[in-house]
């Protein structure tokens, strides 16, 4: 159980850049290193940790860790893997908040914002592939999923002239899905 | 105290429920963030949940969680973080060991297939929402250099698969060179 924690301590620390990034140093070390879980359960685990709500990285070491070792698993992984987060990225704001008034620490800020931003476009601009053409690569995609665009389309639509409550939006959407899809 | 108390449940409960509707990956949270924290109660500015994003990207492990965590010490001290962190990862953990169970029929069903095909446009929907506000933001600062980041880190990261490490250390280091040589020049004016 240590083991489980530590090794997670581990992924926790070597991954920056959320979830995406997470996902090949787990298997590295679960996986490769410790052999505790085989390639196939893995693909499983990403798949359903997909499907299922929470944040891509708790809900992978979530469920590596039940694999491994029941609840108690699951929790000694998760709390490894976002430890070492919390602690730096408060920190992190701490030390922003503090030195603000240096000139050269508020350009790093507002640069980091900015970068930030680009990579939000990033994570955005994956997610609108994989809706539209049910692929995260750019080589393959012929038949767009006009469906998935309109619900998109209305959804963004409702968000900015209504400002639709989330969960409400969430909620909707997927019922729309279910109508649609089946 | 009573207030406090209200908003400590307040507090947990909100974690809960966007854990509960966060869907692939941390990002969608930061939409959710800015329609509870921001329009409903009006916690923190926009700036604010700007540089949180910032730090919370710029840090190891989950951006969900740091983000969270960021936003439960702003509003409650170090009481929220444990709050924030707590709430958050409580619904994927009772949520994963049921499925984990009977995960093969659950990723095989066709129901629950196209209701994830639904929500996943929402996401996007959620997302573009806050990329057009947070943009805004950036404009406004009325910056070319800031305002060439943005597309920059999109494409090293989107079509280069640049690590994002890396993106952010050569973001910042160029923005305190030019401070640096904006500073130099500066002096030079006044000695002209």
């Amino acid at each position: 159980m240590f083991n489980l924690f530590m090794t997670f301590l581990k992924i926790g620390l070597c991954s920056i850049g959320g979830g995406y990034a997470i996902i090949p140093i787990i298997q590295q070390q679960v996986v490769l290193n410790q052999g505790w879980i085989s390639e196939k359960v893995f693909t499983d685990i990403i798949t359903i940790s997909q499907m299922t709500p929470g944040p891509l990285a708790v809900n992978t070491s979530t469920f590596v860790g039940i694999q491994i070792a029941g609840i108690p698993g699951a929790i000694a992984a998760t709390v490894g893997c976002i430890l070492c987060g919390i602690l730096i990225s408060t920190l992190l704001y701490e030390f922003f908040k503090k030195y603000k008034h240096s000139k050269y620490i508020f350009e790093i800020l507002k640069s980091l914002k900015a970068t930030s931003l680009g990579l939000i476009v990033s994570a955005a601009f994956t997610i609108l592939l994989l809706t539209f053409f049910g692929t995260s690569t750019l080589n393959s995609y012929i038949h767009g999923d006009l469906l998935a665009m309109m619900v998109f389309g209305a959804a963004l639509f409702l968000l900015r002239k209504y400002k639709v409550n989330p969960i409400l939006m969430m909620s909707l959407c997927g019922m729309v899905g279910l109508l649609i899809y089946m | 105290m009573k207030e406090k108390i209200r908003f400590y449940l307040w507090l947990c409960y909100i974690n809960l429920f966007i854990s509960t509707f966060t869907f692939g990956g941390g990002y969608v949270v930061i939409p959710m963030i800015q329609k509870y924290f921001i329009e409903q109660k009006n916690l923190f500015s926009e700036e604010e949940l700007m540089e949180m994003a910032a730090v919370a990207q710029s840090s190891p492990g989950a951006i969900a969680i740091n983000l969270t965590i960021l936003a439960g010490k702003r509003t409650a001290g170090w009481i929220g973080i444990l709050i924030s962190g707590i709430c958050s990862i409580l619904p994927p953990i009772i949520i994963l060991s049921f499925i984990s169970t009977w995960y093969v029929a659950f990723s095989n069903n066709l129901y629950i297939a196209a209701i994830l095909k639904g929500m996943q446009a929402g996401v996007a929907a959620l997302i573009v929402d806050l990329i057009m506000d947070m943009y805004k933001m950036i404009l406004e600062e009325k910056s070319v250099l800031l305002n060439l980041f943005v597309p920059a880190a999109f494409i090293a990261n989107a079509f280069f698969n640049i690590n994002v490490m890396l993106i952010l250390l050569v973001s910042s280091f160029i923005s305190v060179v030019f401070l640096f040589m904006q500073s130099v020049v500066g002096r030079r004016q006044e000695h002209v």
